[in-house]
């Protein structure tokens, strides 16, 4: 296949490339399955939020609710099992807490597809309402013993080893939730007429409501499945922190929100791709864990994140448009 | 032949106001009908009618002989009723084999999605049209005339047996049309109906065998395509004759007003040069890629051209600068006053009024009365046809859309307007009015700039004719020298 460099994948790669090179350039021990471990392991929650978020962004809407979807599940899901299921298994615990983020979807759902409320407008709303509701009604105190399902899940490792240098690595089980969520999102999207009508809602409504697409059981799918997804992230999350903290998570929504823009996902809706989408994750778990191997201070973080996220769809959309300057 | 479709007794009323009336005639399979019409005569209130999305309050309606009862979006779509609205209704995320492979899939209730199943019936539907497209390629790079051969394909793709076809030729030039005709052909032969809603349909009568005239509401001629002509056309449309008749001729010794000399942007136009003399009306003509769009552009400012010089009485004006344009007294209209022209959501008076903020702007604060005071002038003085100036500009009808950009550019009292297909998606009266107001405007001393492929356009409206060809003048024309026959085939050769 052809390189294609107005592509934001192939500019996210580069750049992906162009990082690490530096960084084995200024430390040698960069390029190590240590640093490859620690990346996988902070991409797993950040990775299975972008999925979601990229799947909302293709169907034409935006979600930034998720981080209080998946915050709400990780705290209620500990609480409840701590309170009642003791007993319950680990995998129990993520089925409730995939249970509890779907109807926190449905939610936006309802008051997307059901009522037609534009979409930013209603996740703007129920993130606070979700977050508000828990802090007010459910408990603002961490919860440090979590229960025995969580806590086993948060130990269980799918790789594990010592480095020559004496360091340990691990890599969790939770990565394989990870991949999962991506490989059933990909057969959605792509092997299901499903997948296809959320492209399409995306590209235009009217032209899909005419053709006979039922727009508004797409769209509730879609929250339905994203809250579902940010659920899966929050017991996730909580196991691997081995404390559900109520203020967790929620902030890094925009973060997520660029990464999935990064890797080329428009926000006019209709377009995206998962290899996109975990490019700008990569890019962005790079920022944030490794900026400093490469002599930049920590504290520019954030700066790093917004040049990156205005070159990397900002060349490509200067370039669409110059094109379309000299073709007039 | 059997009639495929057959319409008796349409009687649509909303809110007290009759929108059809008694409306009834018969569609064959493989035979190609003109539903001819102005804006408000009722063409839009059959289509959705025909399609399900409506309901009559009184009709018989019958498929094959059999009658329908209440027709649904899914019956109508059943029984092979496909509409192709104007802006195709088309996914431009999508490739070229999912969007024409998509009903059909949604049809077939098919839950999985598998590609080449999408291609083998994408393949299938551009066969039957007889064109070659590369399946990948996403919509939204095609050109307007491929995104309605989509169209088209997608009906195919679900059984289509009648196609109906909104305004099919507005966006098209004449080549195009052309290539859609022989289309139109292609399924007739293969025992396809299509009925052809427009007002704009001179163009598509030799491919038709009968004619339907609607004139508010209710049927005023039905007769077959022979019988028809685009005079007679027009006068079952507006129930008067709207005779055009070539402009007066141009005053001796008039000043020159605007002076081009060897514009060039390379890939787009070559070594321009013409004068305009003020109260003159110059055409410039020429197929899709002549280069003729860009020039218009470039006259305002929107394009830059490399080379050359535009003098208005006298003055250089700054390239490639539309501000610099406008200040030196040069309006323009674009071709696609929808997208470039107006801001539909904004009120009638508002997208009048934007050209003269700067005017009323006095000491820093606006004098709304004054801006409004003249808008409504202006409006008033191109009979705008409007409730109130209020009114959202989309809610306009397209001839009274186009006198509200007029309407913009004379309150700014230009000396020169370059008006880029004045009439595209104006109804037949409206044209003709809007032709007259070209000929009030150049009377008063203005040089008009008409840039059009509608050749009676030209005719009736221009003392002087520029063609265009691969970005250069080719020919320098009096229209009194020629005629329509032979326009046509100087700008094809």
């Amino acid at each position: 296949m052809k390189m294609d460099f107005a592509r934001n994948e192939v500019l996210v790669a580069l750049v992906i490339v162009a990082f690490c090179a530096l960084a084995a350039a200024s430390d040698a021990r960069f390029l190590s399955i240590a640093t490859l471990t620690d990346l996988l392991r902070s991409g797993i929650v950040l990775s299975i939020f972008a999925v979601g978020a990229m799947l909302v962004l293709i169907s034409g809407g935006i979600d930034v609710s998720f981080t209080a979807v998946a915050a709400f599940t990780m705290y209620v899901t500990a609480m409840l099992l701590n309170a009642v299921m003791p007993w319950m298994p680990w995998w129990g615990a993520i089925a409730i807490g995939m249970a509890i983020g779907a109807s926190l979807g449905a939610v936006n759902a309802i008051l997307i597809a059901g009522f037609g409320l534009p979409t930013l407008i209603v996740t703007l709303g129920t993130l606070s309402v979700f977050r508000g509701f828990m802090l007010t009604f459910v408990g603002q105190k961490q919860i440090t013993t979590l229960p025995p399902g969580m806590r086993d899940f948060g130990r269980m490792m799918m790789l594990r080893g010592t480095n020559a240098d004496g360091s340990f690595y691990s890599l969790h089980v939770a990565f394989l939730f990870t991949v999962a969520a991506v490989v059933v999102t990909w057969a959605i999207l792509y092997r299901t007429m499903l997948g296809r009508m959320i492209f399409a809602i995306g590209g235009s409504v009217e032209s899909a409501r005419r053709i006979g697409i039922d727009v508004r059981a797409t769209q509730a799918f879609v929250y339905v499945y994203v809250g579902a997804l940010a659920g899966l992230a929050g017991v996730i999350h909580a196991s691997m922190a081995r404390v559900a903290n109520p203020f967790d998570l929620v902030g890094l929504e925009l973060s997520v929100i660029a990464a999935v823009v990064l890797g080329g996902a428009r926000l006019a809706g209709g377009y995206g791709t998962l290899t996109g989408t975990l490019l700008g994750v990569a890019l962005i778990v790079l920022v944030r864990n490794s900026l400093i191997v490469i002599g930049i201070p920590n504290t520019w973080q954030s700066v790093t994140i917004g040049v990156l996220i205005l070159l990397g769809t900002g060349l490509p959309a200067w370039q669409a448009k110059r094109a379309a300057a000299r073709a007039a | 032949m059997t009639d495929f479709i057959t319409l008796s007794g349409v009687t649509k009323t909303y809110a007290g106001i009759t929108a059809l009336d008694d409306v009834g005639f018969s569609i064959a399979a493989g035979e190609a009908v003109c539903l001819a019409g102005e804006n408000g005569s009722g063409k839009s209130t059959l289509i959705k009618i025909l399609a399900g999305v409506e309901q009559p309050d009184l009709a018989d309606i019958r498929f094959n002989g059999a009658r329908q009862d209440a027709l649904t979006p899914r019956a109508s779509a059943e029984a092979g009723v496909m509409v192709i609205f104007q802006d195709f209704s088309l996914f431009p995320n999508l490739t070229v084999a999912e969007n024409i492979a998509f009903s059909a899939e949604l049809g077939a209730h098919r839950r999985l999605y598998n590609r080449s199943r999408s291609r083998a019936i994408a393949s299938a539907a551009l066969q039957r049209v007889g064109v070659a497209l590369d399946l990948d390629t996403r919509v939204e790079t095609l050109s307007v005339a491929h995104k309605q051969l989509i169209a088209i394909c997608r009906a195919l793709a679900s059984d289509a047996r009648l196609i109906i076809m909104d305004e099919p030729t507005t966006a098209l030039t004449d080549r195009e049309v052309r290539g859609l005709l022989g289309i139109i052909r292609r399924l007739k032969a293969d025992g396809v109906a299509v009925l052809f809603v427009s007002h704009k349909l001179a163009e598509v009568l030799e491919v038709c065998e009968k004619v339907v005239v609607l004139r508010n509401g209710a049927k005023v001629a039905e007769g077959p395509a022979t019988d028809f002509d685009a005079v007679s056309l027009t006068r079952h449309m507006t129930g008067r004759d709207v005779a055009e008749t070539p402009p007066d001729p141009l005053a001796p010794g008039a000043p020159v007003l605007l002076q081009v000399r060897g514009l060039g942007k390379p890939g787009a136009f070559n070594d321009i040069s013409f004068d305009l003399h003020a109260g003159e009306v110059l055409g410039i003509s020429g197929l899709l890629g002549s280069g003729r769009t860009a020039l218009a552009k470039a006259l305002f400012g929107l394009v830059a051209p490399e080379t050359g010089s535009i003098i208005l009485a006298g003055k250089a004006i700054p390239l490639g600068n539309p501000l610099a344009a406008v200040h030196a007294g040069i309006g323009y209209m674009p071709e696609d006053r929808l997208t470039e022209g107006l801001f539909l959501m904004q009120s009638i008076a508002r997208n009048v009024g934007i050209g003269r903020v700067d005017a009323h702007g006095g000491a820093g604060l606006l004098n709304l009365s004054a801006l409004w005071g003249e808008a409504a002038t202006w409006l008033d003085r191109l009979r705008v046809k409007s409730p109130s100036i209020e009114a959202p500009v989309r809610a306009l009808s397209g001839g009274n859309q186009q006198r509200v950009v007029l309407a913009r550019w004379l309150a700014q009292q230009p000396r020169v307007l370059v008006l880029n297909g004045p009439s595209v998606g104006v109804d037949v009266g409206s044209k003709a009015e809007i032709h007259g107001i070209i000929r009030d405007l150049s009377q008063q001393g203005l040089g008009v700039v008409v840039i059009s492929d509608d050749l009676p356009e030209l005719l009736a409206t221009c003392h002087r004719l520029l063609v265009m060809k691969d970005g250069r003048v080719t020919e320098d024309i009096l229209p009194q020298s020629t005629d329509e026959t032979d326009l046509a085939h100087r700008l094809a050769s």
